[in-house]
């Protein structure tokens, strides 16, 4: 659950401290700029490969970078409980099977289209979620992500059956490392689209710190529950189901982030706001970086990196947790 | 006798419990009273060797709890705590029989089952017996539960707030229940009550704790004071003669 | 439940309870605190007991017996059946190990809507078998199959959730709910290593590998059973054994420790025997995720207690007919006994979705 221990002064977007930390993003992403096998300013065509792959790869990091880690922080704020993201609720699987439908039923599809199954598939699963959390009766903080995680793998070992059948189990494998690999102009535009969610949550973060207090307070403090729970999975879902669709896979990214954050400065939520995005955009930034050097030319997926920092990252909130349980 | 010298729990560093020392009778019903957060609970639960204590020691009929073996005391004390919920679906009767698993070790005799019917009735749940736990309201699931206790057969039990989603009457009921436990059965009963009202008419030993340590312990009389009870609650409190003895007044 | 549970209402006794001993020995005692409770549970126990008994001999014989050339009786029939037996076998094996394996480690964990699998032995399992062919090529899946590679990968998935539940049960700040969660978290970090090397293979090497990543008993070899029966058969006797403890630790910690159990040695005991059974049904026919969980689930509907000891037949025999059903089904209806397992996998997953919306409860 989360607590509300210490709460600095509210309302305060904008600090100088965040100055540096907008710069130290910079510097890593001008890294991801001018790191790859290609050599930009030696060849003739440099120029345009830079603009046909450096580029939409940056961009690419920075919005689902920030989309996803801002998913997690919706979701804490929604059930309240730390432990809580696309990964471990199944929304992620969700997007997968929706975008695997999509991918049978019409091989040839858009991804405009492959995207929108992605996404309606994730808004199903996050919603079944939930609604689930509504009913259930114990609300212990970490049975709930065992749920998630069970159902994941539910919804996971569908997604391999049908795979199976249809003999896309590689593909499916491939597709489900999520990579930045195949960004490239021209294909990675809708991600923009996640750019939006991330201005959604700014404005409405308040109102799903109270939703996540339950039906009866937001109700009593005039909020339309309902409404504000639809408008919370809706985001989720998008976000989720397009970088999914992108760029695939980004384990943990949303669980990490938002509680290293609130480990360095307290809960105060829309304070927080901007170093979630920086923070988020920042990991997914290294970890691409390491996947893309450390077995040059070949490239590692973002997703294994991320899958074992995060792993970590989460047993070491976990221990942590055991001490206070 | 329960004894408890220098118990000390520190859970971070700004809730600790202790040094606390303290000597329960036995015999009679002895309630733990204090506001909010004062460590009652946490108390009962480590006489209850639920939780464990980071240093100092606790007997219970001679008995040291943290190096008896856990088989052996479930025969001398049962605790019952605040919270229970439980993933097997079973029937009041089903659960009662449980409280018989330190003697029987889930063979039951026909002793057992006298026991546990005894232990329901005394519950005035026999009509209920054969419902499941989720069919029950939380006063009847309360009171099961305490009937899994007492079935137990111990000479110490240890109730953390048994009159949590009790109505009046069957508030009034267990304290009667409990007293009566106490004086006809010869039981050693100790638990945690709000209410100091309860605690005043029932209860042969008060024993206040505050901040973690125990601050006063005493007969009904000594503890149902304006002085001692303001102090303890920190809150003005008056004690005025009630037509069934003394009755604090706070609001 | 289906059906709301019968209420027999005991006339209240005048003077006093359980009244007159004598009576109460002369005919069965009116108030008891049996496993099933009143008349009516107790013959719906029975009738559904019988009828599955039922179901496992008819599929049991229908899979030695169904398109089998020779008469029934005959010299050449029993060959037949005899090459056919070993399959049948397998899956009583399985059906055991996973059942009381999935029943017992609900109850020590103290939630029903978990399963072993997901504690990292199957991510184990892959990742050893991708492994194999990601260093060793086609060639690796061969490497890994006989009897001491058999018996090496049950030591390796006992060890390692071993030193797991020791490490996170012991001491002060031993917690259930946390061994779980980083037993699932470790076991999704070995499964996207192995997913990493299955995208590095060749095509046709990853056909050979998908083989031996689903579930099924044409993975069993016939000289792994002399070591996974008696493992099996051990371990589920301990565990049957146990049952009445396993009563009283599925009420939870503290009702265990009021009850004078040592509830993390109970617990720990329970565990070891709970990955003892995976492990061998990992190591004999591959993963089966929800095969353990649609069992459990069911025996606890079908058998409507609490009490273990008539769970655990309950779901061993669900185990087996579910197992040999869907094979004879599969093989002599729509010839296709290759994805039994994987249909198993997704009417359990639908099965789970089913019971967590509709349950709302843990």
């Amino acid at each position: 659950m989360t607590t509300t221990t210490h709460a600095p002064p509210k309302g305060k977007l904008f600090e100088p401290k965040l100055l540096i930390g907008v710069a130290v993003v910079g510097v890593l992403l001008l890294f991801s700029l001018f790191t790859g096998v290609y050599d930009i300013f030696g060849a003739q065509d440099g120029g345009e490969m830079f603009a046909i792959t450096r580029i939409p790869r940056t961009i690419a990091l920075v919005l689902a970078g920030a989309a996803m880690a801002m998913s997690g922080l919706v979701m804490q704020l929604l059930t309240q409980n730390r432990f809580v993201e696309p990964t471990t609720t199944g929304t992620t699987e969700w997007a997968g099977l929706g975008l695997l439908a999509v991918m049978i039923a019409n091989p040839g599809a858009s991804i405009l289209v492959k995207m929108c199954g992605a996404v309606v598939a994730a808004f199903i699963g996050t919603f079944i979620f939930f609604l689930f959390l509504r009913s259930v009766s114990l609300k212990a903080s970490l049975t709930v992500p065992i749920v998630g995680i069970m159902l994941g793998a539910v919804v996971g070992a569908i997604s391999t059956f049908v795979a199976l059948q249809t003999d896309m189990l590689q593909s499916l494998g491939i597709w489900f490392a999520g990579s930045f690999t195949s960004v490239l102009r021209g294909q990675y535009e809708v991600l923009w689209i996640v750019a939006l969610v991330g201005v959604a949550v700014f404005l409405v973060a308040d109102r799903f710190t109270v939703a996540g207090l339950g039906e009866e307070v937001a109700t009593n403090v005039g909020l339309n529950y309902n409404q504000v729970m639809l408008l919370g999975t809706g985001l989720i879902a998008i976000a989720t189901g397009i970088v999914t669709v992108v760029v695939g896979n980004l384990p943990f990214l949303g669980l990490i982030v938002p509680n290293i954050v609130s480990m360095f400065r307290g809960d105060d939520l829309r304070g927080n706001l901007p170093w979630v995005c920086l923070l988020g955009i920042a990991i997914v930034t290294v970890c691409d970086l390491v996947g893309r050097t450390i077995i040059m030319p070949f490239e590692v997926p973002v997703s294994l990196i991320l899958g074992v920092v995060g792993a970590v990252v989460f047993i070491g909130l976990l221990l942590k947790q055991r001490r206070r349980a | 006798m329960i004894t408890l010298s220098a118990v000390k729990k520190n859970y971070s560093s700004d809730v600790a419990i202790g040094p606390v020392d303290l000597q329960i009778p036995s015999g009679g019903v002895t309630a733990l009273v204090g506001p909010n957060g004062a460590g009652k609970s946490t108390l009962l639960t480590m006489i209850g060797r639920l939780l464990g204590m980071d240093s100092g020691a606790i007997e219970i009929a001679g008995y040291d709890v943290s190096r008896t073996s856990s088989k052996d005391l479930a025969k001398i004390v049962s605790v019952l705590r605040q919270e229970n919920h439980f993933v097997t679906r079973l029937t009041v009767r089903q659960l009662v029989s449980f409280g018989r698993f330190p003697h029987s070790k889930g063979r039951l005799t026909v002793a057992d089952e006298e026991a546990i019917s005894r232990s329901i009735d005394f519950l005035d749940l026999g009509e209920l017996e054969n419902r499941y736990l989720d069919q029950l309201s939380g006063g009847q699931r309360q009171r099961a539960y305490v009937a899994m206790v007492l079935a137990q057969d111990t000479d110490y039990v240890l109730l953390d707030e048994p009159l949590n989603n009790l109505d009046m009457k069957h508030s009034a009921q267990m304290m009667q229940m409990l007293h009566r436990a106490a004086q006809e059965l010869g039981r050693t009963i100790v638990v945690v009550l709000h209410d100091i009202n309860f605690a005043g008419h029932y209860a042969d030993h008060i024993c206040a704790v505050k901040d973690g340590v125990v601050t006063e312990f005493g007969t009904p009389e000594v503890i149902m004071t304006d002085e001692v009870l303001s102090r303890v609650f920190d809150t003005p409190v008056q004690v005025i003669e009630g037509p069934r003895g003394p009755l604090a007044v706070y609001y | 439940m289906l059906d709301a549970p019968v209420v027999r209402r005991t006339p209240p006794q005048p003077g006093g309870q359980g009244a007159n001993p004598h009576q109460q020995s002369a005919h069965k005692p009116t108030r008891n605190s049996g496993s099933l409770p009143t008349a009516r549970v107790r013959k719906r126990y029975w009738i559904i007991l019988g009828l599955l008994i039922f179901l496992g001999v008819g599929f049991g014989f229908g899979l030695l017996a169904w398109d089998n050339p020779m008469p029934v009786g005959s010299a050449g029939f029993w060959r037949i059946a005899e090459l056919r037996g070993t399959s049948v076998i397998v899956m009583m094996v399985v059906a055991i190990c996973q059942a009381m394996a999935t029943v017992s480690f609900q109850s020590a964990t103290n939630n029903r809507i978990i399963t072993p699998s997901i504690m990292g032995f199957e991510s184990l399992y892959i990742a050893v078998q991708t492994g194999a062919v990601f260093f060793l090529g086609a060639a690796g899946v061969t490497m890994v199959q006989g009897v001491p590679q058999f018996i090496v990968q049950i030591v390796l998935m006992v060890g390692l959730s071993m030193a797991l539940y020791g490490w996170l049960l012991s001491g002060k700040y031993g917690n259930l709910a946390i061994m779980l969660l980083i037993g699932i978290i470790i076991g999704g970090g070995l499964g996207s290593i192995s997913v990493f090397m299955q995208r590095l293979l060749t095509p046709s090497e990853f056909d050979i590998l998908t083989a031996r990543l689903f579930g099924s008993v044409a993975n069993a070899d016939i000289s792994y059973l002399p070591i996974a029966i008696p493992l099996c058969v051990v371990a589920g006797i301990m565990l049957l054994r146990n049952a009445k403890r396993l009563n009283v630790i599925a009420m939870g910690k503290d009702t265990a420790t009021n009850l004078g159990l040592n509830h993390r040695f109970e617990v720990m005991r329970v565990l070891l025997l709970t990955s003892i059974l995976m492990a061998t049904s990992t190591a004999l026919v591959g993963p089966m995720t929800f095969l353990g969980f649609l069992v459990a689930t069911l025996a606890y509907q079908l058998a409507d207690t609490h009490d273990h000891r008539y769970v655990f037949p309950m779901a061993v025999l669900i185990g087996f007919v579910v197992l040999s059903g869907s094979y004879f089904v599969m093989k002599n209806v729509f010839y296709a006994q290759g994805v039994v397992s994987i249909i198993i996998e997704a009417v359990g997953g639908t099965v789970f979705l089913f019971f967590i919306l509709r349950k709302g409860r843990l």
